[in-house]
């Protein structure tokens, strides 16, 4: 049942997945940008590492790769809304279509298998650290590593701006900040966290598949949801950590869900009931409370409420 | 300090219904001048406020601020010279950030931005002074999220940001009427005390008749997009809100008068 390599490879899960949701969370979050893009960045990371080392490179070097790729693709986007005023939506799905043929051309074919070719996991493991434990330690350091930096950086002024121009744009316009320029950051850096995080799991399940993007950003979204409904984080550092621990029960859930019987084919549509009931939740018990409220008024036309608006 | 020249803004140009904002506006400011703007509805007086700030660009005219020529600026990097307080108090604040670190963010208007810490205890030190000069308490809730703030409160810490670094101009539209009388006052007087203290240049739109001529220095009156009275020095001094309404109606006439004329 619960034997440690179950434990590990749930935990191990939910730190590699978490990086991606760490993306999702500066995009949906932080800048208030639906960036779809996300599920190209990922699958791109994943073939750029696939690529490198099958042609010989070393794994972490394509890991840096991966990440640079992936700011890149946040970049295109960026440019799409930004200098073109293409909306957001469909300046990540744009990105999100080209990224595709993009990737594919970088594996030359739909699927790259990673056997018996030399990954961080075959590295680590040479250094003579316990087999068993080497993935679960790189990633529980490497998460901890990026939570601590993002820690830091959304306090640095730049921080600062980057989070005022997806709360009121118009205000931080006022201060001098260029908010088209703070966007663009904000869009590389969460999709090269999403593109390392596909570098990542590629190397750790052995495969790069051009498919394995596909509901990426209802996966990140589903972490970050979980984690503030189970945190209620208060602030930026409890925010970033309640996205890691909401990865990992998201890791979980699927887990429990495979447990339960239904079809890994299965596990798109339980997470996207899952992120819809999430998002729902708040409005329904809104506007249930608000046609009782109206019902309680009678008749009677009651300005300003909106039932089952946001 | 400020000098407007020949501003005109229409919007929905190319459109069959095009709606002149501003139809040629011609003000200049001396350093330390406080003009009130009052008008009726539509006038043209926000349109005016944004097309210094840079909201959207003029159609002609030239904008100068502090010697520089700024009609081609962009809104960040005008934001350098001018500060900004809305009519609505939830518009010049980031309401999911701290008091100070919205206060931080304002302390660096138009300076280049990096990766230092966005508040430190120097900071933190002076941010508590200023916020208890404001006599709301807001000094011992430094990093309380602004959106648990009153609208006054918040009013008030917007009037900190915008001038807390010290703008050449100071740009203020209707920025208590949406507060109960009793804060509109308190925020009002919090105004003329900045102002005084830091010897700020200021254009502030007021609907309120008797605010408009007792507060500041000189008061202008806008209509369909013109600026048709300018008031200053000993005139203004003597005028009550009774005479101010003559003469707009007096005045309104005329416009109308000419506006049958140039179209006729
Ligand atoms: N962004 C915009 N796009 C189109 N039309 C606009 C825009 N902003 C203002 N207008 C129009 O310009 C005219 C002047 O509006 P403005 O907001 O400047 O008036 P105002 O003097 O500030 O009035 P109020 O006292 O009601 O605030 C109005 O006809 C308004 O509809
Ligand atoms: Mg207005």
């Amino acid at each position: 049942m619960l034997t440690f390599p179950v434990v590990a490879g749930v935990l191990e899960q939910g730190l590699v997945y978490s990086l991606m949701a760490l993306g999702v969370f500066i995009t949906f979050r932080i800048l208030a940008f639906p960036d779809l893009s996300v599920d190209a960045t990922f699958p791109l990371g994943a073939a750029v590492c696939a690529k490198m080392i099958t042609s010989g490179y070393d794994p972490f070097l394509a890991l840096i790769v991966s990440l640079a790729a992936g700011l890149i693709g946040g970049l295109l986007t960026g440019l799409l809304n930004t200098k073109l005023k293409i909306s957001s939506l469909l300046a990540g799905i744009l990105t999100m279509t080209a990224l595709y043929s993009v990737n594919l051309r970088i594996m030359g074919r739909a699927n790259i298998p990673l056997l018996r070719q030399p990954t961080f996991i075959t590295i680590l493991e040479e250094t003579g650290l316990p087999q068993q434990y080497v993935p679960l330690l790189f990633f529980f350091s490497l998460v901890l590593i990026v939570k601590l930096v993002l820690d830091w950086f959304l306090h640095t002024e730049i921080g600062f701006a980057l989070r005022a121009t997806g709360d009121n744009p118009q205000m931080i316009r006022s201060l001098g900040v260029n908010t088209d320029a703070m966007k663009v950051l904000g869009l590389a850096l969460a999709n090269g966290l999403v593109a390392l995080s596909g570098g990542l799991v590629a190397q750790y399940q052995g495969f790069a598949d051009v498919g394995m993007g596909i509901g990426t950003i209802v996966a990140g979204l589903a972490s970050v949801i979980i984690g503030e409904v189970l945190l209620h984080p208060q602030s930026v550092v409890m925010q970033v950590l309640s996205v890691i621990v909401g990865s990992m029960i998201y890791r979980l859930a699927i887990f429990l869900a495979l447990r339960l019987g239904f079809a890994p084919t299965d596990l798109k549509l339980v997470t996207a009931v899952l992120v819809i009931i999430a998002l729902a939740a708040p409005n329904l018990s809104r506007s249930r409370r608000q046609s009782k409220l109206l019902a309680r008024l009678g008749k009677g036309v009651v300005n300003g409420v909106k039932p089952g608006g946001n | 300090m400020l000098s407007l020249a020949g501003i005109s803004k229409t919007f929905n140009l190319d459109t069959p219904s095009p709606n002149p904002a501003l139809r040629g506006i011609d003000l200049h400011l001396e350093p330390g001048e406080f003009v009130t703007i009052i008008g009726s509805n539509g006038a043209g007086k926000s349109t005016l406020l944004n097309a210094i700030a840079g909201v959207f660009p003029i159609d002609s005219g030239r904008i100068v601020v502090d010697g520089q020529d700024i009609t081609n600026w962009p809104e960040h990097k005008r934001a350098s010279l001018i500060g900004r307080v809305f009519q609505d108090p939830m518009m010049g604040t980031a309401a999911s950030m701290s008091i100070e670190e919205n206060l931080a963010m304002a302390a660096k208007r138009g300076e280049r931005r990096g990766f230092a810490r966005g508040v430190n205890v120097n900071s933190r030190a002076r941010f508590r002074e200023m916020l208890a000069d404001l006599g709301l308490g807001l000094e011992n809730r430094l990093s309380d999220k602004v959106k648990l703030l009153s609208g006054g409160q918040r009013q008030s810490l917007t009037l900190l940001m915008a001038t807390i670094s010290r703008p050449k101009l100071l740009l203020l539209d209707e920025h208590t009427a949406a507060l109960d009388p009793k804060t509109a006052q308190q925020v009002a007087e919090l105004t003329n005390q900045i102002v005084k203290s830091a010897g700020l240049t200021v254009l502030m739109v007021t609907h309120n008749m008797e605010h408009a001529l007792n507060t500041g220095t000189r008061t202008v009156m806008m209509h369909e997009g013109q600026i048709i009275f300018d008031v200053s020095g000993d005139k203004r001094a003597k005028m009550t809100v009774a005479d101010l309404l003559n003469e707009f109606s007096r005045l309104r006439g005329e416009s109308l008068a000419d506006d049958r004329l140039l179209l006729g």
